[in-house]
């Protein structure tokens, strides 16, 4: 169970939900670790600049998580958080391990202006 | 938002926190600004046992009640704000923050801690994420039954490394010297345990791999003879480098960029204080930033006391 001040995604009914009821969606897959809580922070930090963007973050071992895991855009990845884009329920980004705040707007500026 | 206050603290790790704590309660207006996350390299640590009147807890939790502690005094906290200047040649001094403009205080207390150490190689950014990583909590359980290497040869390096073994199937740890600077008792650990293998004297020369990390290659720094190891993941535990680039030519430092103050954290220039980990000193804990973060803010209340009798 994740402890952040983000809206988790905790069921697999909620990242269908998620992904497919909404245009820009960036999802954070993790666990309560140091290369994890930074990006959680980060995102908490500049969701009120994107009002068109839903943010969530997933708790890697919890029951959604193999919904992140398995992306193939993912298959190689090793370091956790894995944070995925979806725009329009198909996956537009991807990253692994800790991400600083101008890689993420980078991103986001990029895949959902 | 108001761009001026009687104390500015850069950095929001413990020393940080217990600043703002401290000047807040005494009624100071106090403006806590971090590039990254509230807690600095405390959340790092998975778990916190040694941090007297607290039972065994996170780092996390431990800077959460902190930051609480300090908004609940009056502290404003930026986070994820990186400083891109400061002026601190007059009384007011000035801090420039990125998005969110530039902001002035009486004194300024500094705090940023420390930045994990990296190889500085740009394969090391290359395969971040898809074979190199810096948590061995984290990303352990990615390494079930594969070899991987593990470098450096502090207390972390070791005891990440001996944690590691859970996991995989051989771990070597590679170290620049041909002696451990870790503690015995975990150098014994390590040498105890079968999945450990290592290699010492080595400087790292590359790491190699195709759509992940393969190899990880190293050269024995008697000979320049070079090795490659076979591993498909690499943790890093290279320690810490004060973070304080910023403050290069201002403030009075020793040759490796950590701060120089005297016991109640002045620094050499009047009314600017020093706090943390970025000091020079030999321990490095919470609790010492802790105290050092109590003795700069109680400096600075100071300071500004006797500015305003003057």
């Amino acid at each position: 169970m994740l402890r952040t001040n983000l809206q988790h995604t905790d069921t697999n009914a909620d990242f269908t939900d998620v992904v497919e009821n909404n245009e820009n969606v960036m999802i954070c897959c993790g666990r309560m670790g140091p290369m994890c809580l930074p990006v959680y922070d980060i995102m908490d930090s500049i969701k009120d600049n994107y009002e068109n963007v839903i943010f969530r973050d997933m708790d890697f071992d919890g029951p959604a998580g193999h919904n992140i895991a398995s992306l193939p855009e993912c298959r190689r990845f090793n370091g956790l958080p894995f944070t995925v884009y979806f725009k329009n329920g198909k996956v537009v980004a991807a990253t692994t391990s800790i991400q600083n705040k101008k890689q993420i707007k980078e991103i986001l500026d990029r895949e959902f202006a | 938002m108001n761009n001026k206050y009687d104390v500015i603290v850069l950095g929001a790790g413990p020393a940080g926190l217990t600043a703002g704590i401290y000047m807040s309660r005494a009624r100071l207006s106090v403006l806590i600004v971090d590039s990254g996350t509230a807690g600095g390299q405390m959340v790092m640590s998975y778990t916190v046992a040694n941090y007297p009147g607290v039972e065994t807890t996170s780092g996390w939790n431990i800077s959460q009640t902190m930051l609480s502690q300090a908004k609940s005094f009056g502290c404003k906290v930026l986070t994820q704000s990186p400083v891109l200047s400061i002026d601190l040649s007059s009384e007011l001094k000035s801090v420039e923050v990125e998005d969110e403009g530039t902001f002035h205080a009486g004194a300024i207390i500094l705090a940023t801690g420390g930045v994990p150490r990296e190889l500085g190689m740009k394969s090391e950014q290359q395969y971040k994420g898809i074979g190199i990583s810096y948590c061995a909590t984290c990303d352990g359980d990615f390494f079930t039954d594969k070899e991987i290497v593990a470098i450096g040869g502090g207390n972390s390096a070791l005891e990440e490394s001996v944690g590691l073994t859970k996991y995989a199937s051989k771990v070597t740890i590679v170290h620049e010297f041909d002696h451990f600077q870790a503690q015995p008792w975990i150098v014994e650990e390590a040498r105890k345990n079968e999945k450990i293998h290592f290699i010492m004297a080595q400087d790292i020369v590359d790491f190699t791999g195709d759509e992940h990390l393969e190899k990880v290659i190293v050269a024995s720094k008697a000979t320049g003879e070079k090795t490659e190891i076979p591993a498909v993941g690499c943790f890093i535990f290279i320690g810490y480098v004060p973070n304080t680039g910023i403050f290069q030519g201002i403030i009075n430092m020793n040759e490796r960029g950590e701060i120089l103050t005297d016991q109640l954290m002045q620094t050499n220039v009047p009314g600017v204080f020093a706090a943390g980990d970025l000091r020079e000193k030999r321990y490095r804990q919470i609790t010492t930033s802790v105290a050092d973060g109590t003795i700069a803010a109680l400096s600075a209340i100071d300071f500004l006391q006797q500015k305003s009798i003057n």
